[in-house]
């Protein structure tokens, strides 16, 4: 079925979007985030974490008790607070009678990174102070840090009782999520899938702490000029958190209830390195761009805009414009941008939030830049780069998604301008 | 501590995991569970916190005594008689 060129798919198969619900560094909903995207605001600050000290993190402000109690919030986690919080502006933004929506028939499918590693460290932290005797130990541990915790917190908020599971892709957890449930819509598994992902990663010591280990941590006197994917000066990646839900739902469906609809998901890859557990392959890489553009039935020179992955780490983003040389060397109408630039790594949320970002520009005819490019790596350039100042477009029909991960997992999505 | 100080200290972890709760309307004798919203993860994070802050350990068969503040206090206050104030 997913095969099959989507020229050929029934109104029924075709999935679109018909809500985004977000927090960003940088933006609290679709409109506040695009607005920084387009006028160069970072979402990068000073922070600080136990153990690591000192360092810099894309920090988000949502207002959790907007669609929590503060018994809810303290229950849960933080990724499930940033799940909730997406997936309730997400069903609000849709227009969605949600009042006599079948709860039954919403899936909820939430691309993470990692989860449990916030909640074990801060467990452990204070099992320190009652000299690690485990009587000690939180019974609120394990619903915390069950791999579905992050979506069962949104089933349990919203009263959803159809499927849910987070989707543990690695950084490439995003369009995962996204991927994942437009499947099941094309299955009939449900009529409404809340998917994307979530990232609480900045209160986990250990992640920061690893790419510091790994030579991978960006560091920068001033937080906004840090995260700096392309130039010649970047030296590692700014951890974020984050959440980006969309609502998908079949175009049937959404044509028939007047739903506003914000793009058409066309194409789709994952697929795999097998070849290192950090380093990526840009010859996969590549095979995976071409199998989505594929699938779509698409040629590369028709993508308008190219929203890449790239970290900011010294060897990733060689990596990734090498794979995208190959692809679209010769696209020199093709708009190239990276969103880690304002906000960094954004992990879970990372794929789901940089889509977002980008099919605004169907609306706007804007391509947003890549900011903090003083000095262009010559090994990154590629030719339609867009460079710390947005780009006018014509009407830009279709955006290309990349977003990859550790263990060598890559994803692709394209999302056509209906 | 004097009954009226775990009171106080009952009340003092009330507040942390019911914080969406009035508790200046809570009547001692009626059931907490007739007047908060609290289940049974809750009532474990007052035998919780009760052993982290002052090493009161709860035994399961008695959780029972947990059922409202009159009969937790009667409960804890033999438990906690030779204890100090925080």
């Amino acid at each position: 079925m997913i095969a099959t060129p989507r020229q050929n798919l029934p109104d029924s198969q075709r999935i679109v979007i018909t809500g985004v619900g977000l927090t960003a560094p940088n933006g609290n909903d679709w409109k506040e985030f695009r607005d920084s995207l387009l006028n160069g605001r970072s979402g990068v600050s000073s922070y600080e974490i136990r153990y690591v000290g000192e360092t810099l993190a894309g920090v988000c402000d949502f207002d959790a008790k907007r669609y929590q109690t503060k018994k809810d919030v303290r229950r849960g986690t933080r990724a499930g607070s940033v799940g909730v919080y997406s997936a309730n502006e997400a069903v609000k933004h849709s227009g969605l009678d949600w009042e006599n929506v079948d709860r039954s028939r919403v899936g909820i499918y939430v691309g993470v990174t990692e989860h449990g590693n916030v909640e074990t460290e801060n467990e452990i932290y204070e099992l320190k102070g009652f000299d690690y005797d485990t009587q000690f130990w939180s019974h609120h541990h394990n619903p915390r840090t069950v791999a579905n915790n992050p979506a069962g917190e949104v089933a349990l908020n919203m009263g959803i009782t159809g499927p849910h599971y987070t989707i543990g892709a690695a950084c490439a957890a995003g369009n995962a999520g996204l991927i994942q449930g437009a499947q099941m819509l094309r299955l009939d598994e449900c009529d409404v899938a809340l998917a994307g992902g979530v990232s609480e990663s900045i209160h986990t010591f250990g992640i920061f702490a690893s790419f510091k280990s790994q030579g991978a941590l960006a560091s920068h006197e001033d937080p906004t000029r840090a995260s700096r994917p392309f130039d010649k000066e970047r030296n590692g990646i700014v951890v974020a958190e984050g959440g980006c839900l969309y609502v998908l739902e079949r175009f049937d469906d959404a044509k028939r209830r007047g739903a506003n609809i914000y793009g058409e998901l066309v194409g789709y890859a994952i697929n795999t390195d097998a070849t290192d557990f950090v380093l990526p392959n840009p010859e996969r890489q590549a095979e995976c761009v071409r199998l989505a553009l594929g699938r779509a039935g698409l040629a590369p020179e028709q993508m308008d805009i190219v929203s890449t992955h790239a970290t900011g780490t010294g060897l990733g983003d060689i990596q990734e414009c090498a794979a995208l040389r190959s692809v679209f060397g010769e696209c020199e109408n093709t708009c190239v941008n990276n969103a880690k630039s304002f906000i960094g790594h954004a992990m879970g949320a990372a794929g789901a939030l940089e889509l977002a970002g980008n099919i605004a520009a169907f609306a706007d005819d804007v391509c947003h830049p890549t900011i903090n490019v003083d000095d262009l790596d010559p090994e990154c350039d590629l030719p339609g780069l867009v460079l710390n100042e947005p780009r006018e477009m014509g009407k830009p029909k279709y955006v290309l998604n990349n977003s990859f991960g550790m263990l060598g997992i890559n994803s692709v999505v394209i999302i056509e301008r209906i | 501590m004097t009954p009226a100080d775990i009171r106080d200290e009952i009340l003092d972890i009330l507040e942390d995991i019911a914080p969406d709760e009035d508790l200046g309307e809570l009547k001692d004798e009626v059931a907490f569970r007739e007047q908060l919203e609290l289940d049974s993860m809750d009532f474990l994070d007052i035998v919780m916190e009760l052993r982290k802050r002052h090493r009161v350990q709860v035994p399961e068969e008695d959780y029972g005594e947990l059922a409202s503040m009159h009969s937790t206090v009667t409960y804890l206050t033999p438990l906690m008689k030779d204890l100090q104030k925080a």
